[in-house]
């Protein structure tokens, strides 16, 4: 699904990726947790094709192909989604309209027929029900005026009505209760299947208690300084990420 | 032609030649064709021309429309929603065979009656000529526009569209369109007015004046589609009773220089403006948009927004003037303009303005000029959806405040379809 080898990238001209391998087979869910600044988000962004962002040295593979060479809409339409950390307001743009335009040019790009109003909003509103959003917000413009957990839970909305084959969850449990982050956790793993793999990018281990990964991979430092299984997690909620970053520091040229 | 003093040479002797033809208001035709030669063409010295060169226009020898333009080339244009009550003018003269209409007791739409005594009371009065050169050209050279009329406390549901077609006739031609609307006491009625033209040179000099009563309430909405190589100016002067209600929706998209002046006297108490603008330049469109509030009476309320839209090399203008005077105690006035740059060529001046006399008043008034914001193109983008596409949904949002206040339907579709081919 996912090849990164040997990434390096700066943001802003600031050297932030120093070096990352990543391999991401279909239908597993990767886990890349790390301390503020460690270049979490800025690997999400790399793969979602976000401007300002440059790729100094090494590859991107999806699906086989050079996930660099595409555009951002692209990338969108084989398949790839990044859930954002800060979904952006958009007025004027109804939320409903939005999502039927994203997914008819998703279908469109795979020789599907285009979905008419009446389809869609059948189908938006079975997805609004898994996610509990308010039929409300669905007519209202993109995030406006959306409270924090409302706007995560609008990405995972707009997950489950495109379908990625791989996501990227860019810290979608900060800023959400307990009970938000379950809804999110439910609407993450009702998606998990054999054909659809995920990359969970989160400050904590919580949300890892209810979307269980199949790795863990922590990044410090612009590089991965430890991988393993689900229970790395655990041991990074009782230690810290102190002790990696120390091994991080020691590593770095 | 090459420059101010021939035209208005130009124009003299046109009238010279024309004047015994034209119909009615001889002595104002001579003090505005007076006014003209006094004033000739604005030039860039003056402060409300500042910022748009009409050298083109200056430079141009418009002929007058002596023969009737062909009906049958532009009859499609005339067809569609608006068409259950319609007074069409191809070229500037009255086109009945592109008009229609099924009017109740109480309601005129008729080519102006310049003879007729009923229209002296407005016609000329309400548009002034002084410092105005282009008026002051249409006072002189009338001829043909529309008459509404609509009677006391007669409501009439169905929009009035007055249609305008130019054609191309090979050769630069110039016309005076002029309109009378007259809402009598408690009239209620909604008129949209439509400037049309595929291709060919042309000049139209609009004037419009606007009479509301006390009590009536006018919706109007303007759709600017001239011909890309044609020029489009036009003064609409509107005078509001008490209680009265006049909402504005100008939208210009066409013309290579288009300039609209809007001008409201909010004459009685308790008189309510909405003035609304949308504009949209492409290519090395000049668009340029003057309006004038004018609260004279005390608890008057206005709301203008003009909202601009401007790539390639285009160069849009917004001057909005409320002039609260000492009697308009409690007025309540908001204004704004609002910009959208698509392209780095792309220019808007922008001048937002509020002189308070009274003392006792609210308003507030405020420009911004922006792009597109770059993060949520990238939202759209991470979605699926192409950079042009995304682009346009923006640019959508962006005008839908002012098209989603217009409240006759058709007009809505229609500007769906023909605005935002630019973006790309």
């Amino acid at each position: 699904m996912l090849e990164i080898r040997d990434l390096h990238a700066t943001a802003g001209g600031k050297p932030v990726l120093r070096g990352i391998h990543l391999t991401v087979k279909a239908g597993e869910v990767h886990a890349i947790m790390g301390p503020n600044a460690s270049g979490k988000s800025t690997l999400a962004h790399v793969l979602a094709g976000r401007d300002g962002f440059v790729v100094t040295k090494g590859e991107i593979l999806y699906k086989g192909r050079d996930l660099l060479a595409m555009s951002p809409e692209e990338r969108a339409r084989e398949g790839l989604f990044l859930a954002f950390q800060y979904p952006v307001e958009i007025p004027g743009v109804g939320n409903t309209y939005f999502l039927k335009n994203a997914l008819n040019a998703i279908r469109k790009h795979r020789g599907q027929p285009e979905l008419d109003a009446v389809e869609f909003l059948a189908l938006v509103r079975e997805k609004a029900r898994i996610v509990k959003i308010d039929e409300n917000l669905l007519n209202r413009p993109v995030n406006e005026g959306f409270s924090g957990g409302e706007k995560k839970r609008n990405e995972i909305l707009q997950m489950s009505v495109l379908q990625p084959t791989l996501a990227i969850l860019d810290e979608t449990d900060s800023g959400l209760d307990i009970d938000a982050l379950r809804v999110v956790a439910d609407g993450i793993n009702g998606l998990r299947g054999p054909d659809r793999s995920m990359i969970v990018v989160t400050h904590y281990q919580r949300l890892l208690t209810y979307v269980v990964p199949d790795r863990v991979h922590v990044l410090a430092g612009g590089r991965f300084v430890k991988s393993g299984g689900k229970e790395l997690a655990l041991e990074l909620e009782q230690k810290g990420y102190g002790w990696l970053e120390e091994k991080a520091g020691a590593a770095a040229p | 032609m090459t420059g101010v003093l021939e035209i208005r040479d130009h124009f003299q002797s046109e009238f010279d030649r024309a004047a015994r033809k034209l119909p009615g208001f001889g002595a104002a035709r001579k003090a505005a064709m007076e006014r003209f030669a006094a004033l000739g063409l604005p030039t860039g010295a003056e402060e409300s021309w500042r910022f748009t060169d009409i050298t083109p226009i200056a430079e141009t020898a418009f002929k007058p429309v002596t023969r009737p333009g062909d009906p049958a080339r532009v009859a499609d244009l005339a067809r569609g929603p608006l068409q259950a009550c319609q007074i069409a003018f191809v070229d500037g003269q009255h086109a009945p065979r592109l008009s229609r209409m099924d009017l109740p007791a109480g309601v005129t739409v008729e080519p102006i009656p310049f003879r007729d005594a009923a229209i002296e009371q407005h016609l000329t009065k309400l548009a002034p000529v002084d410092g105005r050169a282009f008026t002051a050209l249409n006072t002189a050279f009338m001829r043909d526009g529309a008459y509404i009329r609509i009677g006391k406390g007669v409501r009439f549901d169905t929009p009035i569209h007055i249609l305008f077609l130019s054609t191309d006739r090979g050769a630069p031609y110039v016309t005076h369109p002029r309109v009378l609307i007259v809402a009598e006491e408690g009239a209620h009625v909604s008129i949209v007015e439509s400037f049309v033209g595929i291709s060919g040179v042309y000049l139209t000099n609009a004037v419009n004046e606007i009479a509301v009563a006390d009590g009536a309430t006018v919706e109007y909405t303007k759709v600017q589609r001239e011909s890309h190589q044609a020029y489009h100016v036009a003064a609409l002067q509107v005078r509001q009773g008490r209680q009265s209600v006049f909402k504005s929706h100008s939208i210009a998209l066409g013309a290579a220089i288009s300039r609209m002046d809007t001008g409201t006297e909010l004459a009685g108490e308790g008189a309510e403006v909405t003035l609304n603008g949308l504009f949209e330049g492409t290519g090395r469109q000049i668009v340029d948009n003057h309006t004038f509030i004018d609260h004279v009476s005390p608890h008057t309320t206005s709301r203008e927004l003009y909202k601009g839209i401007l790539g390639g090399q285009s160069h849009g203008v917004f001057d909005g003037r409320i002039m609260v005077r000492r009697t308009a105690q409690k007025t309540n006035a908001i204004q704004a303009s609002r910009n959208l740059l698509l392209s780095k060529e792309a220019i808007v001046n922008t001048k937002p303005q509020l002189e308070i006399l009274a003392n006792d008043v609210k308003c507030k008034h405020g420009a911004t000029i922006g792009q597109l914001d770059e993060d949520v193109l990238f939202y759209l983008r991470s979605r699926g959806i192409g950079l042009a596409d995304a682009r346009r949904l923006l640019v959508h949002a962006f005008a839908s405040e002012i098209l989603d206040q217009v409240s006759v339907e058709a007009v809505r579709a229609q500007l769906g379809g023909c605005l935002f081919m630019m973006v790309h």
